[in-house]
Order: C-alpha cells, then structure tokens, then sequence
C-alpha cells in the first residue's frame, strides 16, 4: 500500500513536472533551424530529415546501426532456432498472396530508400518495409531458406555498420574529420550507407523474427 | 475548430489505448492494442507534420513490434517447458 502511493506520488511528480516543462517551452524555438536549412545545398540530400540524420548527426545514426546488430547478437546467443524445416512449410493460398506482396514490398522499400533525399523516407523507413516482407515469407514457411545461409547472412547484417564505418574512416582519410563526406560527394556517399543499411536493417528485423540463431533443420536440404 | 476535435479525440484516444495495452490481464487483447497505439502515434506524428517519424512509427512501433509480440506470445503458449529464458513470476 505504501509503495503504491510512493509510485503513485512519483509518476504524478514526473508527470507534473514535464507538463511543467513543456507548458513553458518557447512558441517558436531558436534551435538550430536556421543553420540547418542554410547548410542543405551542400549536405547533399533536400530533406532536411536525411541531412540531419545522415550528415550533421551521421555518428549518432552509426550508433543506431551498431545497436541493431548487437540487438541480433543479443538474440542469437540466446538460443538456436531451425530454419526452414519441413514443419514451417505455410498454407498455399498465403504462398500465392506472398508471391503478390513480397515483390511489391522490394519495389516501395527501394522507393522509400531512394525518395529519402528529398521528401520523407529513408533507410529506417524502407528496410522496415524489407523486414516486414522477410516477416510474411518466414510467416509463409518460405524465409526460412533465405535465413539458412547463415555465412551471407552475417556478412548482410553487418554491411550497414560496415560500409558506414568504411565511408566514416575514408572521409576521415580525405577531410581530417570523422563522416565529414568531401565536397560534392555528400549524396553519392549517403545512398551507398543508407543502401547498406537498409538491407541490414530489413535482415535484422526479421532475424529477429525467426527469434534465435537460424541454424540448419533436419530435413531441410531437399531444396538447395 | 474540427481540427482541435481530432487532436483532443486523439489524445484521449492514445491515452486510453496505452492505459489498455498494460493493464489488460488479456496478452493477446493487449497486443493487439498495443499495436492500435503504434498506430495512433502514427496519426499523432502526422500531426505534428512529422511525416518520417510516422513511417517508421506504423512500420516500426506498430507493425513490426507487433509481428514480434505476438509470436513471442504464441511461442510461451505453445511450449512453456522448452523455453530457455526463465518466466518471471510476474508473467503468470
């Protein structure tokens, strides 16, 4: 009883206190809008969403990768999962949709990369749309074979922060600072990372999915 | 005026909604409010003219984190014994 009036008194004091604060937040915040919009020509993309996310702050948006990845760690040394045994085999007419929806989903996931530089959209959002296709298939009984290959798949989940820290550690090779993308190739090298990133993190929502570390089931070999 | 309406039904919606998904001793109901939430947030985003941060809101919180709940869900009811991870004593 005490504790629930301790908590009680805790999450109304927290819940006062940012009423409080957001009560006296300023109508229209200086911030760094200004600055933001005058750099875009030369950030290399017209969103100023992506530029914020892949330019000004890349090294937070780098951190936000290595995370994923070690969320895929995290879960695969938890336990063993089979991949694409005879048991995950879906119903037939959810094969035909699959085979309706999946492409579909490739197409608009590589639209929403390529849209991100100038309108709303990007990596996160298009290797959503890729996890959300690797989902259905697992769902159809038909990712498991995609998982399987597990030596591609590491190398997949792990291209995003690859090939990001690899344009960080040239950038830094050319312009002494750390993701400071030389002049005018600013949104060459911003497709490049967002590619990869889209795809490791299409690959690792739906490892995470599958919910362990896809290993071989028995009787699963009959497909290759 | 209509607009105002909205964001108040919104609000109120999201709230409710979030109330629900933790306080429902159902886990299936309580998922699957969860995931309407994601998707209120989602419309909340919007409304704030935060069009990327919707996307991923509906594809991310609400669609995925779903996907992942409720296979979660239907993997500790179709075989608790062979669960690794050790329930809690809260989960029963």
């Amino acid at each position: 009883m005490i504790r629930k009036l301790f908590v009680g008194a805790a999450a109304s004091a927290l819940f006062g206190l940012l009423a409080w604060s957001l009560y006296h937040l300023p109508a229209h915040p200086a911030g760094l809008t200004v600055q933001a919009h005058a750099a875009l020509p030369r950030s290399g993309v017209s969103h100023p969403v992506t530029a914020v996310l892949l330019n000004y702050r890349g090294y937070d948006t780098l951190l936000e990768i290595a995370v994923l990845l070690l969320a895929v760690v995290g879960v695969w040394s938890l336990r063993a999962m089979p991949a694409g045994g005879p048991e995950a085999r879906g119903a037939p007419i959810l094969g035909a949709l699959l085979r309706l929806i999946v492409p579909s989903l490739l197409l608009v996931g590589g639209y929403m990369l390529w849209i991100g530089a100038f309108a709303p959209g990007g990596a996160f959002q298009g290797g959503a749309l890729l996890g959300g296709a690797l989902v259905l298939l697992l769902l159809g009984g038909l990712g498991g074979a995609l998982l399987r290959h597990i030596g591609l798949l590491r190398v997949a989940l792990s291209a995003g922060l690859l090939v990001f820290i690899a344009v960080g550690a040239l950038s830094m090779a050319v312009t002494g600072t750390l993701l400071q993308y030389p002049e005018g190739l600013a949104g060459t090298l911003i497709l490049v990372i967002e590619s990869a990133a889209m795809v490791s993190i299409g690959l690792t929502l739906g490892a995470m999915f599958h919910g362990g570390r896809p290993v071989r089931a028995e009787g699963a070999g009959d497909d290759e | 005026m209509i607009e105002h309406l909205f964001d108040v039904l919104l609000a109120l919606l999201i709230t409710w909604l979030g109330w629900r998904a933790v306080t429902d001793r159902d886990s299936l109901r309580a998922v699957v409010t969860f995931i309407a939430l994601g998707l209120m947030l989602a419309l909340t985003w919007l409304r704030l003219r935060a069009p990327d941060l919707a996307l991923a809101e509906a594809a991310v919180g609400a669609g995925l984190t779903g996907a992942l709940l409720l296979v979660s869900l239907k993997r500790r009811q179709s075989r608790p014994e062979g669960n690794p991870i050790e329930p809690g004593k809260e989960e029963s």
